[in-house]
């Protein structure tokens, strides 16, 4: 906090001068306490429209049942658990950035944790829909649930990891509401304070009457500290446990001990690519440069290498497992996965994943914004195709070459899919006209330590040594929101 | 005697109201709360705030999850209905501990948070106490109880010299209330 300096050579988290107390709150609820200009209406109309056609393809589903969807006796899982562990795996960056980067102290995700949180909980609900509508009989949903025979049922098979999944997911997805909700109440304050009549009134009961006073903060960082210190398991358990739905089979490219890790470290990756879609545009839509500088895309872009590289390593691992476990059936899986009729989506998932990713070693690359959004819609086409290849590719030749088949989805496998897409996007779009998308009060703790305006006055005191300045001025040419020239007689 | 409730102190820096607190303090004012917008770290020890012992709360909660874990798959795996799977053992440890790592999570976030909740008087609709309204904004807000301490134009003063931008009186203790 206040009261001492931070080091120069850490570059600033929050840009411009003239930034006050007041200017972030002010900056921040603009888009909340304004009416929404024309790219928000028009993202919102054609987000809806794809939302409308997810309720359309879902309805069918329910209606027809899942015969409605290209499976097959052989292929009896292919669009519909793909696209849940693909919103799954987005879903874990947020978490992993309030979490876990909390935890670590890396002051660098105040400004990013809210809406990273949001996308979280938003994709979790793609995700959740997915298992709801992949069962064939909705209605009968509850059943995974332990409940006593007279239901019609044994008690679930507590040696399965779908029971595990079913746990694991429906954790998730509440501790990571409340966990967000919570970091919410502060800032819902914010809104009501400054609001006046019924907008008032509304936020007023949603912020809990929350007063700010010094009892309320006190415990508000304890509990903040415990939910990330139990979050940080959890969302590694997460992915951890979707993966043993695979591990856990006897199916030649699944039955495989790498794929707790791998698949953390593929859900975190397509998380902060996604993180990095959305921010970028948000960015630049709402005005928070400031907030979100170069710095912040820098560091996602790092963590996107780090995670790339280890998935990379796990496509890898995988295949000369596959050759030296000397496991025929194994071998033929991995063969058949990249030279076999579905070669094409093996080669883009690797092109994606694996290759591109690693342009990011660049530094002209890495800090452009255009590379950086276009590489961030990149990874998560490699993503998805990951886990197409994994389930398809390892299902459509099973035992028996008479029964081996093709999977070709229907419209509606690709409407619930690029359905659940606009779904997402509603939700994301509402979030940053209702709720503040950055936290304020988190933010606000940066200003007098980490902000550029704060170092600027640290030189201006004249103080710091000149070589540590030097550098610190040579970092800040890669940040777009900072004028150069206000460096230029230092 | 004036219907003054609550002298507030409002300052526009977050060190200028710590250095407000100190020289309350060490004229003899005594505090009845601090409102800020964001945490102030080092205050509570400031105010004589005793450490939060939510997290005690946590690990009950977490270790109570744990347990209801534990006693719902032995219950309906081990004693209520065996199923055989290939012969192997209905106690089957390991495969338990997924779900009883999930609840040990679930309850001890939604157990601490709802005491979290319950403690500090936190559930929706509850109507706001507010002495200062940009005290969720820009201000940082020393509140004086003006009953206990007599001496209103001493503290007045005292935040002043401190560097409150403003001081303020108040004749109701929330002005949040309608």
């Amino acid at each position: 906090m206040s009261g001492h300096n931070e080091s120069i050579l850490r570059e600033p988290l929050i840009t411009g001068d003239n930034i006050t107390y007041a200017k972030i709150t002010d900056d921040i609820l603009g888009p909340v306490e304004n009416k929404p200009n024309k790219a928000w209406w028009i993202g919102f109309i054609v987000s809806a429209l794809g939302a409308l056609l997810w309720v359309v393809a879902v309805s069918y589903t329910f209606w027809n049942g899942i015969g409605a969807w290209g499976l097959n006796k052989t292929v009896g899982w292919a669009w519909d658990i793909t696209g849940f562990v693909w919103w799954v795996g987005i879903g874990h960056a947020g978490t992993l950035i309030s979490a876990v980067l909390l935890l670590f102290r890396q002051n660098w995700r105040n400004s990013i944790n809210r809406s990273a949180e949001a996308m979280t909980i938003f994709a979790v609900i793609c995700a959740a829909t997915y298992v709801v509508s992949h069962m064939g009989r909705p209605w009968l949903a509850y059943w995974v649930l332990p409940l006593p025979n007279q239901f019609g049922s044994l008690w679930v098979n507590f040696n399965s990891p779908l029971v595990w999944d079913m746990f694991a997911i429906s954790t998730y997805f509440s501790v990571s509401l409340l966990f967000w909700y919570t970091g919410l109440l502060p800032d819902i304050a914010t809104i009501r304070d400054r609001a006046v009549g019924t907008r008032r009134k509304i936020y007023s009961i949603f912020s809990f009457g929350w007063s700010g006073s010094v009892k309320t903060w006190q415990r508000f960082e304890a509990v903040s500290l415990i939910l990330a210190g139990i979050s940080t398991p959890l969302v590694l358990s997460v992915h951890t446990i979707v993966s043993m739905d695979f591990a856990t089979s006897v199916i030649p490219g699944w039955h495989t001990t790498i794929f707790p890790p791998y698949f953390v470290a593929g859900a975190i990756f397509s998380g902060f690519a996604m993180v990095l879609t959305l921010l970028l545009v948000a960015r630049k839509v709402l005005g928070l440069e400031n907030y979100i500088t170069m710095f912040h895309i820098e560091s996602m872009n790092k963590i996107i290498i780090l995670t790339g590289s280890i998935v990379g390593v796990a496509y890898l691992t995988e295949f000369f497992i596959a050759w030296y476990s000397g496991s025929e059936y194994e071998q033929y899986a991995f063969i058949n996965r990249s030279t076999g009729p579905y070669w094409w989506s093996y080669w883009m998932m690797m092109t994606c994943n694996v290759i591109s990713p690693q342009l990011l070693w660049f530094k002209k690359i890495r800090l452009s914004i255009k590379a950086t959004w276009i590489l961030s819609i990149v990874v998560n086409v490699g993503m998805w195709f990951e886990r197409f290849v994994i389930i398809v590719t390892s299902l459509h030749r099973d035992y028996i070459p008479s029964s081996w088949a093709m999977f070709y989805p229907t419209w509606v496998d690709v409407s619930v899919f690029v359905g659940s897409i606009g779904l997402f996007f509603t939700l994301f779009l509402l979030f940053l006209r209702v709720l503040p998308s950055i936290a304020i009060a988190e933010v606000k703790l940066l200003l007098k330590s980490a902000s550029e305006q704060a170092k600027m006055k640290q030189i201006k005191d004249g103080h710091e040594n000149k070589e540590y300045v030097a550098e610190y001025v040579e970092s800040l040419q890669k940040f777009d929101s900072v004028k150069q020239e206000d460096y230029a007689k230092i | 005697m004036s219907d003054i409730k609550y002298i507030l102190g409002s300052f526009g820096d977050p060190d200028e109201m710590m250095h407000g607190i100190e020289k309350l303090q060490e004229n003899g004012v005594s505090i009845y709360d601090v409102y800020t917008p964001m945490p102030i770290h080092g205050i509570e020890a400031k105010l004589g705030i005793k450490r939060s012992r939510i997290d005690i709360a946590a690990f009950c909660f977490g270790i109570t999850g744990t347990c209801a874990a534990f006693a719902l798959i032995y219950f309906c795996a081990v004693i209520d209905w065996k199923v055989n799977i290939g012969g192997k053992p209905s106690f089957a440890l390991p495969d338990f501990i997924p779900i009883m790592f999930e609840l040990t999570v679930l309850f001890c976030a939604f157990g601490m948070v709802l005491t979290y909740y319950a403690s500090t008087h936190l559930f929706p609709g509850r109507a706001p106490r507010v002495m200062d309204l940009r005290a969720t904004d820009d201000r940082f807000v020393i509140a004086v109880d003006a009953k206990d301490n007599a001496a209103h134009t001493v503290i007045d003063g005292l935040l002043k010299d401190a560097g409150a931008l403003e001081v303020k009186y108040n004749e109701r203790k929330y002005i949040s209330y309608e």
